[in-house]
């Protein structure tokens, strides 16, 4: 087992000194002269038609500079969505889909004077039937959208690509399976629950217009500004060349600030109008209720499978909660599951995914994105089948994962082609490891005891590094760039006349420390220290364009780019070096801030007398061109395949249904890795939102779709108080569809971690009758769970 | 979440607040602020007038006053957990002060506060009232002592009038109190989904007096009557324990909420009522 590669040093974040200081600059941190501020009026009701909107108070009061409606921004046309898709108009047209929908937008000197105008705009409503029930939603027995047929706007099926009659096929061949003599049947339904992701810094919006010049600068707190400029320069039809954006620091984003937001739009749109700075920051309970909100699928998944544990068939039925209207990737999400759907498993697998709309705020990406709620369903239900017939689940799932042998290449039953994986090794090297040996120990002490104690256990796989840019032909597309594509990296290295280099990139971190992991990309390649490398991202004025930070994609695509335009880079130094040191071009070596000769360190040139000739092109050998900078596009063949191991330990208190995590081990395998303490880090976080969802979190709509968890006193946030220190460690397969071999890591420790939890439970409550606990798993429902057991027993 | 406007003052003695107040109806006394202002940020609550407190001097201070303690009114939750007297004199008070809130809250909001603020499901209150504690209530026209039992009026409603300030709490020492709960994270962490306070005295292996509170299962912080009768003139064993437990609610209207359905609650009341006591009677031996 290895954890290095040639670039794994633990290299400690540059970025933490500003951000940990509150000297970071954020979106709401820019205040530019004369700047107006925005407060939207919001539906009190989750369905209803908008019988009038009276602004004319509001208009008069004191600062308020504007106040609009669907009338002044129908023309903009609605926010971008994909095919058969439901688009949301940027302030609601007629009819509001869900509580807190944007009805109105009022423009005042102050926060306070717009928050103020907003209590005295008259808007009349009638009612109509709400669509909260996932299960009444698929039955349309009200429809969201007048004019739309069905809620259902999409059904996702695998294996991907096949037609109905081979789906109608396979189900009459696992229903043979489900005939034979000796094989058993598990089937449960289960909830994956929405969600709603908490980033630190709520979305904040400021938009300058520059008459004069015709230029808009967009400042968003968002995961790919470069599709803000470019929407923005779309929709308002400004050149893309014209518009600017800019995301500076971004406070965590987890996917909730990936698609684009209508404010986006409404805010430049209004500084054009009023000729005038404007700023938008939503708050607490708006980030809440009017960000995205994530999964929201209601399943039920069938094993079936022999006595021995080895397993014939995976099916999966589910609704899954579009909310009112479709951003971006709203559709795309469920299909992200279908990706992983049959986990690492090579039996037959069937899904449908029927995605509704429902009368709930939208949902999108929320890390992981597809891929925890469909690993949550084959790992619940492996295990439950293992626990049916009474077997290991270790031992079932070594039984039935694709074999290491099927790798690289391996096409798994839903039909994707894999690009490297050994499961097995990976679960051996957990089961192996003594933090899992300890955790054994320790359950079969605290059963003796006398306490109510389980283990659980989890693999996963999950499909990142998005590209390839070919999975526009799948039907993913983008609004940005006014064309569905763009799914690649890039990445632009300068090194300067002094020797110090510069790297600039089209995507950015929300926490992933970017700033780090570029420098020391760059300067493995070219020698050159970390602390002469400039890193700058979230700016499309300098950014290469790409499609901005998600699916734990940065360091597998832009990141291949930047180390292809380090080693363009490298190449012409090296011509140069040689020219210099009057040696073999095949013979220089660069490090330490220089490049030498193989075997002679004293031969030796610093980056700055080599960038010095690139500079001065007359001196460059072989009459080359000046300059010592280049840029590359990165586009994969295909995403990558991390997988894992995650076991935990918990004690559930029989009196209260409390869960305490006792301890926590994970084997991770994300290829090679840049730098170890980040890839802690991401995991360390990942975990946290995986435990938040299984323990505490959910977005609660009452029957009337009121969000009854519309801040942080209702919606219980997994903090760090909440979780165990974990035991992490790492297997290294890496991956042959990028050159350093990583496949990311931003989204793997919340796929891994919900149902080894939920496992655990279960494992702890099996003595007592239990066969599943739906999430969140609070204290009431745990200890309902036993009541229920112990009623039936 | 931002207030409507509002004015501002901060008095630098008590006698300038009091009087501020007695001339100004629609004022809103602030220590801390942790509870206050989240409700006006979010518009629940629009105060014309807030009178900060926080410059007052000599109202910072834990006092060992011979049969009691006294807590002032801006002494934080931290520094209430932290304070060996309170530890030792008062238990359960300490727990509930630790278990308030976050660590910001804690450094920043006042026991007193979180007292007057009367929350349904705070942690101080119930210890206050397992205590028997006495609050000062200070006006311009003088002060007047609050028993516990008579301060917590409703969901959000203390006894304490618009022009008056809690100036301190008094708290009866007792060797023998704990405090109890399940936080909505589980564990002792944020609200109580439920939870309980006892202080109990043991005079020659007899349970002499007691008082027993429960927190986050109804309409307001409330003595748990039954249990308190229950436990009185027992040996405090096990089986007297499962009395009080078993009248935990008695009288007592319990309500669901997002965290626990009625019947729920109500059995947790029993959990934390006993565990509680439990506690508090170990603690006097």
């Amino acid at each position: 087992m290895s954890t290095t590669s040639a670039l794994g040093g633990v290299v400690r974040r540059r970025e933490d000194p500003a951000l940990i200081q509150g000297k970071g600059l954020f979106v709401d941190d820019v205040n530019l002269h004369g700047m107006l501020h925005v407060a939207f009026v919001r539906s009190p009701f989750a369905h209803a038609k908008i019988t009038s909107v009276d602004t004319a108070a509001a208009q008069a009061m004191r600062g308020v500079r504007a106040v609009y409606t669907a009338d002044d921004v129908r023309h903009l046309g609605l926010l971008p969505a994909q095919a058969a898709a439901v688009g949301r108009p940027l302030l609601a047209d007629g009819e509001v889909n869900h509580m807190g929908e944007a009805v109105a937008m009022i423009v005042a000197e102050t926060r306070a004077q717009a928050q103020d105008a907003v209590d005295a705009v008259e808007a009349d409503y009638d009612r109509l039937p709400v669509v909260i029930d996932l299960k009444e939603a698929l039955a349309n027995t009200n429809l969201v959208h007048e004019g739309v047929e069905s809620n259902t706007l999409i059904t996702w099926t695998a294996p991907f690509g096949m037609e109905e009659d081979g789906l109608n096929e396979l189900r009459a061949k696992i229903d043979g399976y489900k005939a034979q003599d000796d094989v058993v049947v598990v089937s449960l339904e289960m909830v994956n629950q929405r969600l709603i992701p908490v980033a630190i810094e709520p979305r904040s919006v400021v938009a300058e217009w520059h008459a004069g010049y015709q230029q808009m600068t967009v400042h968003s707190s968002s995961q790919s500004i470069g599709a803000v400029a470019s929407s923005v320069a779309i929709m308002l039809g400004i050149p893309y060349n014209q518009v600017r954006g800019i995301a500076p620091e971004v406070g965590g984003g987890f996917g909730a600030k990936l698609a684009l937001y209508a404010d986006e739009l409404l805010i430049p749109w209004a500084a054009r109008e009023l000729d005038t700075p404007v700023k938008y920051t939503e708050t607490r309970r708006e980030a809440a209720s009017n960000t995205i909100q994530g999964r929201g699928w209601l399943g039920t998944a069938t094993i079936t499978g022999t006595r021995d544990g080895q397993v014939l068939s995976y099916e999966i039925d589910a609704i899954c909660d579009l909310g009112a209207y479709c951003q971006d990737l709203t559709v795309a999400i469920p299909f992200l599951g279908v990706f992983v759907g049959s986990g690492q498993y090579a039996f037959d697998t069937r899904m449908q995914l029927d995605c509704v709309v429902t009368n709930k705020q939208t949902t999108d990406a929320y890390r992981g994105a597809g891929r925890p709620e469909a690993i949550y369903y084959i790992e619940r239900i492996m295990d439950a089948y293992s626990r049916e017939i009474g077997m290991d689940p270790a031992e079932v799932k070594m039984k039935n994962f694709i074999p290491s042998e099927s790798f690289p290449g391996a096409t798994s039953p839903v039909g994707f082609a894999m690009d490297t994986g050994d499961y097995a090794m990976n679960l051996q090297a957990m089961l192996d490891s003594p933090e899992y040996g300890a955790m054994k120990l320790a359950r079969d002490e605290l059963r003796s005891d006398g306490k109510l104690v389980g283990l659980g256990m989890s693999t996963y796989v999950e499909a990142c590094g998005f590209g390839p840019s070919a999975l526009v032909d799948l039907g993913f597309s983008w609004s940005g760039y006014g064309q569905p594509s763009a799914f690649n990296g890039s990445g632009l290295v300068r090194v300067n006349p002094d020797g110090t280099a510069n790297v600039i990139i089209g995507t950015g971190p929300s926490g992933q420390g970017h700033q780090t992991t570029w420098a020391q990309i760059v300067s493995n390649e070219l020698g050159i220290e970390m602390d002469k490398i400039r890193v700058t991202h979230g700016d499309t004025k300098d950014a290469p364009v790409t499609i901005g930070t998600f699916g734990s994609r940065s360091a597998a695509v832009d990141g291949s780019a930047t180390f292809e335009a380090s080693r363009k880079v490298r190449e012409k130094a090296a011509r140069i070096a040689a020219d210099l040191l009057e040696a073999s071009e095949a013979d220089i070596q660069f490090a330490d801030g220089g490049a030498h000769v193989a075997g002679s360190p004293d031969k030796r040139v610093e980056w700055a007398a080599i960038a010095e000739v690139a500079y001065q092109p007359h001196r460059m050998p072989g009459g080359e061109e000046g300059g010592l900078e280049a840029h590359a596009i990165f586009s994969p063949g295909n995403a990558t395949w991390p997988f894992g191991s995650v076991a935990c330990l918990v004690t559930v208190d029989p009196d209260t249904g409390d869960v305490s995590i006792e301890d926590w081990v994970s084997m991770d395998d994300c290829g090679n890795v840049i730098n170890p303490m980040i890839v802690d880090g991401q995991i360390h976080g990942g975990i946290a939102q995986g435990v938040g969802q299984a323990l505490f979190e959910e977005a609660i709509y009452d029957d009337e779709g009121n969000l009854l968890t519309a801040g942080l006193i209702d919606y219980p946030m997994v903090t760090a108080v909440d979780v165990p220190s974990f035991n992490l460690s790492r297997t290294t397969t890496p991956t042959d569809v990028n050159p350093m071999g990583v496949k990311g890591i931003g989204e793997a420790g919340t796929i891994g971690a919900a149902q080894t939890l939920v496992n655990a439970v279960v494992d702890a409550l099996a003595p007592l009758g239990v066969k599943h606990v739906d999430m969140p798993m609070r204290p009431r429902r745990v200890w309902q769970a036993i009541q229920d057991a112990k009623a039936s027993a | 979440m931002f207030p409507r406007e509002f004015e501002y003052v901060a008095p630098s003695s008590l006698d300038e607040a009091l009087g501020t107040l007695a001339s100004n109806p629609g004022a809103k006394v602030m220590s801390g602020g942790m509870s206050l202002i989240p409700m006006m940020k979010l518009r629940l609550f629009s105060p014309e007038l807030v009178v900060d407190i926080a410059r007052i001097g000599g109202l910072d201070g834990i006092e060992d006053r011979g049969d009691h303690i006294a807590i002032g009114a801006l002494v934080r939750h931290e520094t209430t957990a932290a304070s060996p007297l309170v530890q030792q004199h008062a238990a359960a008070l300490a727990s509930a002060a630790a278990w308030t809130g976050d660590r910001q809250v804690r450094a920043r909001g006042t026991t007193c506060g979180a007292l007057a603020h009367a929350d349904i499901a705070a942690d101080q209150p119930a210890a206050a009232l397992a205590l028997g504690a006495t609050m000062v209530a200070a006006s311009s026209g003088g002060t007047r002592d609050i028993a516990a039992a008579d301060f917590f009026v409703d969901t959000l409603t203390s006894a304490l009038e618009p022009n008056e300030i809690l100036t301190e709490v008094r708290i009866p020492k007792s060797s023998g109190s704990a405090y109890d709960k399940l936080g909505r994270r589980g564990g002792h962490t944020d609200y109580a989904v439920a939870g309980a306070a006892a202080a109990v005295t043991m005079s020659d292996g007899t349970v002499s007096s007691a008082g027993v509170a429960l927190t986050g299962v109804g309409t307001k912080p409330t003595i748990a009557a039954g249990s308190v009768e229950a436990i009185v003139g027992t040996d405090g064993s096990a089986e007297a324990i499962a009395g009080a437990v078993a009248r935990a609610t008695e009288g007592v209207t319990v309500l669901e909420d997002l965290y626990g359905s009625a019947e729920y609650k109500a059995h947790l009341a029993g959990v934390y009522v006993g565990r509680a006591l439990e506690q508090a009677i170990a603690a006097t031996g």
